[in-house]
């Protein structure tokens, strides 16, 4: 029992950090039906750049968190008006297609940066150990998770109180009348990738101060479109319920079946075969809006 | 179908649809064929183990050309089907013995098989969703083919016999030239037959509007699942070439940036078009030698990653410069060009 619940209790920290990083995919999607693939790459990025600030540059962590955000506001700026802005009103696969190139290009650019290699970090954040009971409860989780839910509750008050979130709803709504009610379509565009980098890239750093930045960073972006599909594409609580259910039955399914197969290396594999079984049955996940499609 | 020569007229929907629809197509065609199977004469073994990966690439490509340009059913774990057909037929030659004639063709199927399987989430849904169904089967072949540690050597990999054709052993790199060639024009030729077919409208009339299609008479059901069997037959023979060549099977071989690297190449070279596929995989083959050969000196120059992060950002911009700029490819860059030349001078036609 203590066994499970040290697996319940690590998926949910790590589930959490899915969901900030699934919240960035389901905010670009709902603002500009944009399947944005790099989201992992972003998070990769995230997890370099932590480790830029923190270790070469030794910035104390909430100065490096900023300059980190302020990268990533730059980078989302740049990525939207140079790729996305002249994809506009391209068929899905062109927008896809050039979404999965800026992953390639991302990742290209953090070999070169940093060399692909593994920086470890991990030691900058406090360690302290939390027993409760019999479960022992890792400070780096537990940052993450404190951190996750700030993050997230920042978006929903975003999405409700300002007069950019409200924008960003109508534009998910619709485009057309929102842009005849005197609102950039563009800026929302604009302000939603941003929103998506600036989440990956503290995704990134909240991993990469548990685990170190490495490659395998983007790997956890694509377990991120597990959680959106299981949420439900454009459901932002289904992105957080799917973050956390997923990232507790990986965890749950790596420590009981692991030992079963030779191999091993369930937890890599597992979101996919969710994933698989998602899509045969409930396409549109367990809180999305089913399409109804006319000629 | 593009503007035949000033002159030449079509009469019929045979002539319209014909493959040849005048006599200089044909001859450039053949001389090119001729000339592709004159090269061993006159180049290195290092530039046929090129054109070799760039035959096996356009054998790939269009089978993605198929599934994706033709019949709009987007699939990023094409490496994924690679692997199934490699492996079968690795498995099939150096387990069971088969004899290599033999094991292409089963190992093909077997891809087919498993595009069949994977292809059945596509009845329900497309888009964003179908890619993610794809790009989960690749990682999920990909465990299954480490996890049977025992049939398929697991991530050690598993060596297989020289193939061989009756008593010929494909030794050699000339060799193997011709056979990935031969195969390679076999599989263009029933690539541009199969979209002509009544499955090949089929297809085309899915991609543009499934749900007319249907209303139409098209069986999604059927013409969906036939796009993806057809696709990964094409993506099995692609993989077992490419394992026997180098007589080695590992999952190396079939990395998840491959299955993306081949929708890049069917972008490059135009969507829907059969030689687009093959100019797609030639064109970023190349790029992919250009790259290697700047490589050694970026390296020097710069540091000793850039070469390798070239690559991928390299391969990464041209994909998007295609996107935006010639979203068609080159396959209508190409068509433009050619009714330039053909309606000299009486290009007033437009």
């Amino acid at each position: 029992m203590t066994f499970f619940l040290q697996l319940v209790i690590t998926g949910l920290a790590q589930g959490m950090v899915y969901a900030l990083i699934a919240i960035g995919f389901v905010i670009i999607l709902k603002c500009s039906e944009v399947f944005n693939i790099a989201q992992g790459h972003f998070v990769l990025i995230g997890g370099y750049l932590g480790y830029t600030f923190l270790v070469p540059l030794g910035l104390p962590i909430w100065a490096a968190l900023g300059m980190a955000i302020a990268t990533a506001i730059i980078m989302g700026l740049l990525i939207e008006r140079l790729i996305l802005r002249p994809l506009l009103g391209e068929p899905v696969l062109a927008v896809i297609m050039a979404t999965i190139a800026l992953a390639t290009v991302l990742g290209g650019l953090a070999t070169l940066l940093w060399g692909a290699e593994y920086k470890a970090y991990h030691g900058l954040l406090p360690t302290i150990t939390l027993k409760v009971g019999e479960i022992s409860i890792p400070s780096e989780s537990l940052i993450g998770l404190i951190v996750s839910v700030i993050c997230v509750a920042i978006l929903m008050l975003l999405f409700r109180y300002t007069k950019i979130g409200l924008a960003m709803r109508a534009t998910a709504e619709d485009e057309q009348v929102v842009q005849s009610f005197g609102i950039r379509a563009t800026t929302v565009y604009a302000v939603s990738w941003v929103i998506a980098c600036v989440v990956g890239v503290i995704g990134g750093i909240l991993l990469g101060g548990v685990s170190g930045a490495n490659m395998d960073l983007a790997n956890i972006g694509l377990k991120a479109f597990a959680v959106v599909l299981l949420g439900g594409v454009n459901s932002v609580g289904g992105a957080i319920v799917a973050g956390i259910i997923l990232g507790m039955l990986e965890n749950v399914a790596a420590g009981y079946l692991d030992p079963l197969l030779p191999g091993g290396g369930l937890a890599q594999v597992f979101p996919f075969i969710i994933m698989i079984i998602v899509l045969i049955f409930r396409p549109y996940g367990l809180f999305g809006l089913a399409r109804i499609e006319r000629i | 179908m593009g503007l035949g020569a000033t002159g030449t007229f079509r009469e019929s929907y045979a002539q319209d649809m014909a493959i040849f629809n005048s006599r200089l197509k044909c001859g450039i065609v053949v001389a090119f064929i001729l000339y592709l199977f004159a090269c061993p004469l006159f180049f290195s073994d290092r530039i046929l183990t090129i054109m070799t990966m760039m035959g096996i690439a356009v054998i790939s490509v269009h089978g993605l050309n198929i599934l994706t340009g033709y019949c709009g059913q987007i699939s990023i774990g094409h490496a994924g089907f690679m692997a199934v057909g490699g492996y079968t037929s690795a498995v099939l030659c150096a387990k069971l013995g088969f004899p290599f004639w033999v094991a292409l063709p089963c190992g093909a199927l077997a891809a087919g098989i498993a595009g069949l399987i994977f292809g059945l989430p596509s009845l329900k849904i497309k888009g964003f969703y179908l890619i993610m169904a794809t790009i989960a089967a690749h990682f999920i072949i990909i465990w299954t083919v480490i996890q049977l540690r025992s049939i398929t050597g697991g991530a050690d990999g598993l060596s297989i016999p020289k193939p061989a054709i009756g008593s010929i052993v494909l030794s050699s790199k000339t060799n193997y030239f011709y056979l990935v060639m031969v195969v390679t024009c076999l599989a263009t030729l029933l690539a541009k037959n199969i979209v002509r077919t009544r499955a090949g409208r089929a297809f085309i009339a899915i991609r543009d509007n499934d749900l007319a299609a249907e209303v139409m008479g098209v069986s999604l059901w059927s013409y969906k699942l036939q796009a993806f069997f057809i696709g990964c037959v094409y993506a099995g023979v692609a993989g077992s070439l490419l394992i026997h060549y180098f007589s080695f099977a590992s999952t190396d071989q079939f990395p998840f940036m491959d299955s993306v690297w081949y929708l890049g190449m069917l972008i490059v070279g135009g969507m829907g078009s059969t030689t687009g596929a093959i100019f797609g995989a030639v064109a970023l083959k190349l790029l992919d030698e250009l790259v290697t050969m700047a490589g050694p000196i970026l390296s020097a120059a710069v540091a000793p990653q850039a070469a390798a992060s070239l690559a991928i950002i390299s391969h990464g911009l041209i994909i998007i410069i295609f996107l935006i700029f010639e979203p068609r490819g080159l396959a209508h860059r190409w068509e433009m060009i050619k009714t330039y030349f053909s309606l000299w001078p009486f290009s007033h036609q437009e």
